[in-house]
């Protein structure tokens, strides 16, 4: 079943005529007879959870905005810059006039009379392609005073960042649409109260809104009956890594993670097998690639349950000829470029993580380092004003938890290698964890510590 | 044991901690706000960002596009772009350059006319991406029209490894691929036509 992906490829998509031909924009003529009221309630009824991360459902997001007449905003969040993710570059290039008619109802349903499109500064042609459609939706009056003779008004803007990961976080995206540097805000406000400028103001991925018209075309209660019970609608899931066939793949909610891995991404490369696989994005919590995680539902909860989460829908695959240090130190070095500076946990955490990956590297730490370094994750999660630190935390974390002999070994044969002869005893001075067993002070001979 | 702070040398920019941006100089009084006057700055420049301006409740939003605007110009948010941008913007050129040293697609020093991204992170390093740089820096060589950067996530994951050549996706990369790119870019000519992401159908 495909809602996003239909007719995809067709060059004609991306045209107001195609797009029109193919039943575009009918959903926003009826949305616009109806009552702001009825266009909540069909998304509040459809149970469409937001595809950007978090997994919020996106009728309550928008019965949070006040209502009243006041200057209110939807911003589309399409910075999309998750390691990992390109499914709403695919959608706003081939697709860029179901994203506007979404955030056209969108805007309808909150009153709001403002709207952008946040597109990352990178996808160069993405936004020239919404620049384009945006003029033809705007000569044909979908946006503009009055719409369809209608009192609904609408500006939409399309503003290109200039590649910073952190402005995906929306306080952090309002900051940088402000003009500013992408930090992100303190919670509360949230912005659905207080936002860009001030305003009340909904954010919502790119391909959230897309869902938008297919909601309003199946009717809340219909569109509710695809997927599970909790996880509704369709879903573009972006598979990369060390697979065969990598790109867009749009799937039911609830598919087994295995049919879209195997089935439609064609698995490891011949002769290989899965070693690890982030279910959503490099922000998500690894899974090892054993049956037990293979056999998962792909839906918000099961994912959860399972200790990952879906996030932005998109799976790397990590295959057994990669050392999973090698994917840690990746990860980790990305999250402390992108750190903003803001929170101290994040800022130090993520590099004083590189730092002791870099250690594990080259042979230098001993395993006691591995219990320091989780402890480092513990320590960011939850502590910042937005999530970038955990998102380095839960990964590094998870690699830790369910490869720690790997990483273990990794520092025997590193240490060999660089001929550091064997691994000193040392002192375990943190938290006592994993099978190393709290050594009594006595018994060590301090000067053979101290290398 | 006490350490004597006064005992700890100090770096060339005069603290004793090594920074993390580049430093200011303490000598000079803070740059206000650009005279129009005595700021010349190019037609077509300022009605470029006055036309952004124009698009926001507040005009500050137009900051990143006007930086974009006067790095097109100049090649680099060099001090006088900063100066002409912060001059239609009435804003100091702190604020601005505060900005450009935060997002990754400015440049605070100068740089080649082409922007050669190389993406550099997990799905694409998970292929091979480490020695695409490699070879693409060494492709380029020292002609200075080249700025080749590793990048991160450009979400192209499903072309890995991938590369953005002047805004121009290409991928999957194999090594020999950088001599051409930089052949292409040199003569003028569309980057790696058979391998353009705009042109590649959906997986499904």
């Amino acid at each position: 079943m495909k809602q996003l992906f239909e007719n995809i490829d067709d060059p004609e998509l991306a045209t107001l005529d195609g797009y029109s031909r193919r039943g575009g924009y009918e959903m926003l003529r009826r949305a616009l007879q109806t009552e702001p009221q009825d266009v909540l309630q069909e998304m509040l009824d459809s149970g469409v959870r937001g595809r950007g991360g978090a997994g919020f459902a996106m009728g309550k997001k928008m019965s949070f905005i006040p209502k009243g007449t006041m200057d209110k905003y939807l911003v589309c969040n399409a910075d999309e810059s998750e390691p990992g993710a390109f499914k709403d570059r695919e959608l706003m290039q081939k697709n860029p006039h179901q994203l506007i008619e979404g955030i056209i109802i969108g805007a309808y349903a909150i009153g709001a009379n403002k709207s952008f499109i946040f597109i990352r500064g990178e996808y160069k042609y993405p936004a020239d392609v919404l620049d384009a459609a945006l003029a033809e939706a705007r000569a044909a009056g979908y946006i503009g005073e009055r719409i369809l003779g209608s009192d609904h008004t609408l500006d939409l803007v399309v503003h290109r960042g200039a590649g910073a990961y952190i402005c995906g976080e929306e306080t952090a995206l309002l900051d940088a649409l402000e003009g500013k540097r992408g930090n992100p805000r303190l919670k509360p406000p949230f912005p659905a109260v207080q936002g860009l400028y001030k305003g009340p103001t909904l954010i919502n991925n790119v391909e959230t809104l897309m869902n938008v018209p297919v909601v309003m075309r199946l009717g809340g209660a219909e569109y509710a009956k695809i997927g599970t019970e909790t996880s509704t609608g369709t879903k573009v899931v972006s598979i990369s890594g060390c697979v065969q066939r990598p790109g867009n793949y749009e799937v039911v909610l609830g598919t087994s993670a295995r049919k879209i891995i195997f089935g439609l991404a064609g698995g490891p490369p011949e002769g290989r097998t899965i070693k690890a696989w982030f279910p959503g994005g490099s922000s998500a919590p690894v899974l090892p690639g054993t049956d037990e995680y293979l056999d998962l539902p792909y839906d918000f909860d099961s994912l959860a349950k399972a200790g990952s989460m879906l996030g932005s829908g998109s799976i790397i695959i990590v295959d057994d000829s990669i050392p999973i240090v090698d994917v840690a130190l990746k990860t980790a070095k990305f999250y402390r470029h992108e750190s903003c500076g803001k929170c101290t946990p994040c800022r130090e955490g993520t590099n004083w993580t590189v730092k002791m990956l870099e250690r594990v590297r080259t042979g230098e730490a001993t395993p006691m380092d591995l219990d320091i370094m989780a402890s480092v994750q513990e320590q960011i999660i939850g502590n910042c004003l937005c999530v970038l630190g955990d998102s380095m935390a839960m990964p590094i974390g998870s690699m830790i938890k369910h490869f720690r002999e790997e990483f273990e070994a990794h520092i025997e044969a590193a240490r060999e290698q660089n001929g550091l002869g064997a691994a000193i005893p040392q002192v375990n001075r943190g938290r006592q964890a994993g099978p190393y067993p709290m050594l009594d002070p006595a018994d060590v001979d301090p000067t053979a510590a101290v290398a | 044991m006490a350490i004597d702070p006064s005992q700890v040398p100090r770096f060339a920019h005069g603290s004793r901690v090594p920074g993390w941006d580049d430093s200011a100089d303490l000598t000079k009084d803070p740059a206000v706000v650009p005279d129009p006057a005595t700021t010349p700055v190019p037609d077509h420049v300022r009605v470029a960002i006055e036309a952004q301006m124009a698009k926001y409740p507040d005009v500050r939003s137009a900051a990143i596009p006007a930086l974009h605007i006067v790095q097109r110009e100049h090649g680099w948010c060099s001090p006088t772009a900063i100066e002409q941008a912060a001059c239609v913007m009435r804003l100091t050129p702190a604020y601005l350059t505060a900005l450009a040293t935060f997002y990754d697609m400015f440049s605070t020093t100068p740089k080649g006319r082409h922007d050669v991204y190389v993406c550099t992170n997990i799905s694409c390093s998970l292929l091979g991406a480490d020695a695409v740089y490699e070879a693409m820096l060494s492709a380029a060589g020292d002609d200075p029209d080249f700025h080749v950067k590793a990048f991160e996530c450009l979400g192209a994951c499903d072309i890995a490894p991938m590369a953005s050549v002047d805004g121009e996706y290409v991928g999957p990369l194999e090594l020999e691929d950088c001599a051409r790119i930089v052949e292409d870019v040199k003569a003028g000519r569309e980057v790696l036509p058979d391998k353009q992401l705009r042109k590649r159908k959906a997986a499904g």
